[in-house]
C-alpha cells in the first residue's frame, strides 16, 4: 500500500508543478524517503529523473497554452551546469551555515517581490525595455 | 522582441547559474529560483514564468539525472516510473487549472512557498 500512498503523493506533487512551475521534488523526494524507505542519495537521483519526465510533458502542455520562451529556457537550461559547479566550488569555501542564511534572504526577497506583486494595483504598464516577448512568440 | 541582446544573456545566465548552483548545494533551486525571477527581473507574467522554467528544468534534470544514473547508479529506475505516471497526470491537472486562475494567485502561492523555503534553510540542516 506504501506503494499507492507514493503514487498519490506524486499525483499531488505533479500538480503543483503544473501550477507553480516547479520540478516537484519537493514533493517527490519525501515520497521516496519517507513513505518507501528509499535513502536520501536514490531519492533524490529518482527524483530527478522523474522531474525530467514530468517537465517534459508539462513544458508540452505549456507550450500549447503558449507560455514557454524557448530561448530564454534554453539560455537558463544550459547554462545551468555552471551553476552546479561554481555551487560546489563555494560549498568548499563557505560555510554551510552561511550558504543556508545567504539562500534564505535571497527566498525571502523573492517572496517580498512576488506579495508586492500580487498586492499592488494593475496600472502601471511593463516598461518596454524590460519587457517579456509575447506568450505567443515562442509558439510556430 | 525576438532576439537575444547580451544584456538580455548575461540575466537569463545570472538565473541559470544561481538555479544551478543551489539546486546542487540544497537540492532545491531549480523552479524556485527561476519562476520568481523570471517575474521580478524580466517582467514575465506568472504563466510564461513557470511554462519557461519547466523547459529549462528538463534540461538540468535530465543532466542530474544522467550524472546519477550513469556515473553514479543512483537512479531507482522502476520507482521512477512507477511514480512518473501519476505525476505526469498531476501535471497536466496543474498546467490546465493554472490556465483558469489568475496570474497573481500563481504569485501568492509561491510567495508562501519562498518563506516555507526560507524558514527551512535556516530551521533545518
Amino acid at each position: 500500500m506504501d506503494i499507492l500512498l507514493a503514487c498519490i503523493l506524486c499525483l499531488i506533487g505533479g500538480i503543483i508543478g503544473g501550477l507553480i512551475g516547479v520540478g516537484g521534488g519537493i514533493v517527490f523526494v519525501p515520497a521516496m524517503t519517507i513513505v518507501l524507505g528509499m535513502g536520501q542519495v536514490n531519492a533524490l537521483s529518482t527524483s530527478l529523473m522523474i522531474i525530467a519526465l514530468v517537465s517534459i510533458v508539462g513544458t508540452w502542455r505549456q507550450y500549447g497554452y503558449g507560455n514557454v520562451n524557448l530561448k530564454d529556457a534554453a539560455v537558463i537550461g544550459l547554462l545551468s551546469p555552471v551553476g552546479v559547479l561554481i555551487g560546489v566550488l563555494i560549498s568548499n569555501a563557505v560555510p554551510e551555515r552561511a550558504l543556508r542564511i545567504g539562500f534564505a534572504m535571497l527566498a525571502l526577497y523573492m517572496a517580498y517581490r512576488l506579495l508586492v506583486r500580487v498586492f499592488k494595483d494593475d496600472d502601471p504598464p511593463v516598461p518596454a525595455d524590460t519587457a517579456a516577448p509575447e506568450p505567443g512568440s515562442a509558439g510556430p | 522582441m525576438d532576439r537575444l541582446d547580451s544584456r538580455r544573456i548575461w540575466s537569463l545566465a545570472l538565473i541559470g547559474t544561481l538555479a544551478g548552483a543551489f539546486s546542487g548545494l540544497f537540492g532545491v533551486g531549480g523552479g524556485t529560483v527561476i519562476v520568481p525571477m523570471l517575474i521580478a527581473f524580466f517582467a514575465y507574467g506568472e504563466r510564461l514564468a513557470t511554462g519557461t522554467s519547466l523547459a529549462a528544468i528538463i534540461v538540468i534534470a535530465l543532466l542530474a539525472a544522467l550524472m546519477q544514473g550513469g556515473l553514479y547508479g543512483n537512479v531507482d529506475i522502476e520507482t521512477g516510473l512507477i511514480l512518473t505516471g501519476p505525476a505526469i497526470v498531476g501535471i497536466v491537472i496543474g498546467t490546465a487549472v493554472q490556465q483558469r486562475i489568475p496570474e497573481k494567485a500563481v504569485s501568492l502561492i509561491f510567495a508562501f512557498l519562498l518563506i516555507g523555503v526560507a524558514v527551512e534553510m535556516v530551521v533545518g540542516g
